[in-house]
């Protein structure tokens, strides 16, 4: 039960200015590991919802849990660690692609169902999108080309089924 | 915090709110500047006293103050302003407010905030800000007082929109007052203040994102009720939250019905009489004996309204060993915090005190239990009764007549004598902290005003000053140290333009005693900057600042001394002269456990 394991939580807050800084603030404040953290408008204009991925055991998640539900601008906290959802993270990598070496570089990324979105006589921008471990397997393959950048966005998750994480128990 | 993505914040959010747009129906009978929003709004709050200190930013806001019937205190520092407030808040259980400019008025106010929020007093902050078209721009006495007291704010705003003004003031309020109290802050722009609008204060306050909590879970306060029926060593624990929610009576009763003995945290005082038999005293690092003891042996603790500090536990892992742990609290982040617990009963001590209440008085429960636990208790209770009598708090008497060497725990206890055990105990940081709330009998709640989480010196003064501003008609004694009074000593000032009869001891060693002492036992008696000389005359800068003077330099004038001070009409300053190097004592060093208490045995 006390183990460290990787919890996501849907933290549906208030779209209000700071309210990202109240969040983050209170996480490094006291001092809880953050994986990730994904913030972006929802299907309701004043409301925006923030995906955490924070690392830690079980008291280390409760605590998590209800100091961020102590900020008045958080509305909502869902736990989406259960296998029941659909974890995404979106990833854009520029690769180095001499002219020798793009068809390799096309090759794998047609494999792994990704997007070549620029293209460069020097280099290509590859999007991809998918759960984080398949995004660090594509990155272990293209390392060996020359990653020249990279932009992940964080996991972003939703429960399957009909019930939106604001209805959620 | 850098690495955090920014959201696209949309604006007009607020004014699409159904809420307002239903308010806002315009009434040209109310339409008024947003200074006089705020104090239209103080008034709907019942607010009866602000204190505050003026300003560029905030001049809008005192014109309107100027002719508005409130009553406002000028302090002579903002810090001083926030510290009143809270001070106030705590003596009387309702909201202080307190006004300042922005800038350095604003940050003048950080601590008395940070103070409030610590001991989860409800505080509503105003201060100013540089007009709307000049933020952002390092404006002049322009600062980010939001960003600022974030960590150290139960919530706050900036209003940005007149319209809003009012349901921000309701929603401040309400939040600093419901759940877990705290302080609120309401930074407000100049122009805002200055721009006409309709007013309109809103009846109710719908937050979605705030409803706190009243009741819990009803199986929680049976699992406790049965834990306190199969327990042979209870022990209950009361703290800050039995002040908060005016509840000491229920824990009068639980102990009627139980007999369970109490031990109190620093902000616990008062809540149960020190004077009952089954009150223990203090636990925690300068806890007595017995509580120490009791928590360290007992097969129950039940925790009330306590946040489990590291002051209190020492070394956590060998805190109340032996014992399941019941925590009563309204915030379920408290619940195992910082010690484990075996049940959280998460609610409104209103609500789950009496809920247990009910559970004791049920016939079960009575018929396998006596009054005061007469029976089933008796071995635990003569334990406890025998550590309390055996190792009580105790002293070394002076010689009367010898100079500047009178024992601070004996200014106490004259001090609990001549004003009969009744009066508002507030102090400043530091031994003599420790000396009040260890010999002073605190036998009535709201009655001992101290800074308990973030331990403040320069806090006395101006709380003192709030708690007689909020409670007129009764004694209220600071107990001060010659380092803390010195910290907001520019206060004199204000208790003696008001008239305050405030009584302020000076316990004077000459030293920055906590920090001392510390040296003297940890770091082999350098005394690395902790003596202050004896070079300030407290009289005389009472008497410079418009307060009455008095200095006490022998244990023989001591009570002499104190009953002068108590004749006196306005504010008096007693200089006493103790004995410099005296310790507090019994202690537990930092990270220590609770059962190895050093200096415990009156004879070392
Ligand atoms: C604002 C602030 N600065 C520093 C401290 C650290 N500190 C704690 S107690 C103490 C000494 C207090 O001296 P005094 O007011 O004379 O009280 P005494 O301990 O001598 O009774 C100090 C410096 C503090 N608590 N608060
Ligand atoms: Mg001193």
């Amino acid at each position: 039960m006390n183990s460290e394991t990787i919890h996501t939580l849907a933290v549906l807050v208030e779209n209000r200015p700071g309210v990202l800084a109240r969040i983050s603030g209170l996480l490094s404040r006291r001092a809880f590991n953050i994986e990730s953290i994904a913030a972006g408008p929802t299907e309701e204009p004043d409301v925006t919802r923030i995906t955490l991925v924070v690392r830690g055991n079980e008291d280390t998640l409760g605590q998590v849990t209800s100091q961020l539900g102590k900020l008045v601008d958080v509305i909502k906290i869902a736990d989406m660690t259960s296998g029941n959802c659909v974890h995404r993270e979106l990833a854009l990598i520029k690769v180095a692609a001499p002219e020798e070496r793009r068809r390799s570089i096309i090759d794998i990324v047609e494999i792994f169902r990704a997007k070549i979105v620029d293209v460069h006589k020097e280099a290509l921008v590859i999007e991809m999108s998918g759960e984080e471990t398949k995004i660090d397997a594509l990155l272990d393959i293209l390392k060996d080309y020359g990653i020249i950048e990279l932009a992940r966005t964080g996991r972003i998750t939703l429960g399957r089924g009909p019930v939106p994480a604001k209805a959620s128990t | 915090m850098s690495a955090v993505p920014e959201v696209n914040v949309r604006s007009g959010v607020e004014e699409r709110d159904p809420a307002t747009v239903c308010q806002e129906v315009p009434n040209p009978s109310t339409r008024m500047t947003g200074a006089q929003m705020v104090i239209e709004a103080l008034k709907a709050e019942g607010v009866e006293v602000v204190f505050g200190y003026p300003g560029g930013a905030v001049l809008p806001l005192y014109d309107a103050l100027y002719d508005s019937g409130l009553r406002h205190i000028l302090t002579r520092h903002e810090a001083g302003a926030a510290h009143a407030a809270d001070g106030y808040a705590r003596a009387t259980g309702r909201v202080g407010v307190c006004i300042a400019t922005s800038g350095p008025g604003a940050t003048n106010l950080v601590t008395g905030i940070a103070n409030a929020y610590m001991d989860s007093v409800p505080v509503v902050a105003f201060t100013g800000q540089v007009a709307l078209p000049l933020l952002g721009r390092d404006s002049f006495q322009e600062v980010d007082i939001t960003g600022i007291t974030l960590p150290i704010t139960k919530h706050n705003f900036i209003v940005k929109d007149l319209q809003r003004l009012p349901r921000t003031i309701k929603e401040a309020f309400y939040i600093a007052r419901t759940g877990r109290p705290g302080p609120v802050l309401i930074d407000i722009p100049k122009d805002i203040t200055q721009t006409e609008g309709y007013y309109r204060y809103p009846k109710e306050v719908s937050l979605r994102g705030y409803r706190p909590i009243f009741e819990g879970s009803i199986e929680a306060v049976e699992q406790a009720a049965e834990e306190i029926v199969r327990a042979r060593r209870p022990v209950l624990f009361i703290g800050g939250g039995v002040t908060i929610s005016n509840t000491w009576n229920s824990i009068r009763e639980i102990v009627e019905l139980t007999g369970i003995p109490v031990v109190s945290s620093l902000m616990g005082l008062g809540n149960f009489p020190g004077d009952d038999p089954l009150f223990l005293g203090m636990v925690g690092m300068h806890g007595t004996y017995a509580a120490n003891m009791a928590v360290s042996e007992c097969d129950l603790l039940l925790g009330i309204g306590v946040r489990f500090d590291d002051r209190v536990t020492g070394k956590i892992d060998e805190f109340a060993p032996n014992a399941k742990i019941i925590h009563f609290d309204i915030d379920p982040a408290e619940i195992g915090k910082n010690v484990r617990v075996d049940v959280p009963v998460v609610g409104d001590l209103r609500w789950s005190l009496s809920a247990l209440l009910e559970c004791l008085k049920d016939d079960d429960f009575v018929a396998c239990d006596h009054r005061r636990g007469r029976g089933r208790l008796d071995e635990w209770q003569e334990t406890v009764t025998r550590w309390k009598t055996e190792r009580p708090l105790t002293y070394r008497q002076s010689d009367p007549d010898a100079e500047c060497s009178i024992k601070p725990q004996y200014v106490i206890e004259e001090i609990y004598r001549v004003t009969d055990g009744n009066a508002v105990v507030v102090t400043d940081v530091g031994q003599h902290q420790m000396w009040a709330a260890q010999y002073y009998t605190h036998k009535r709640p709201r009655s001992f005003i101290t800074s308990g989480g973030l331990g403040t010196m320069g806090y006395g003064l101006p709380a003192a000053i709030g708690a007689q501003v909020g409670r007129p008609g009764e004694v209220v004694f600071l107990v001060s140290g010659d380092g803390s009074l010195l910290m907001n000593c520019q206060e004199l000032v204000t208790a003696s333009e008001q008239r305050l009869p405030v009584k302020i001891a000076v316990f004077n060693n000459m030293y920055l005693g906590m920090v001392r002492q510390w040296q003297e036992f940890f770091f082999g008696k350098r005394y690395s900057h902790s003596c202050l000389n004896g070079s300030a005359d407290y009289v005389k800068l009472a008497e410079a600042l418009g307060c009455n003077g008095l200095r006490v330099t022998k244990a023989r004038d001591v009570r002499a001394g104190l009953e002068r001070a108590m004749s006196l009409n306005g504010p008096v300053v007693i200089d006493f002269r103790i004995c410099p190097e005296e310790n507090v004592l019994p202690m537990v060093p930092a990270g220590g456990s609770l059962a190895k208490m050093m200096g415990c045995f009156p004879e070392g």
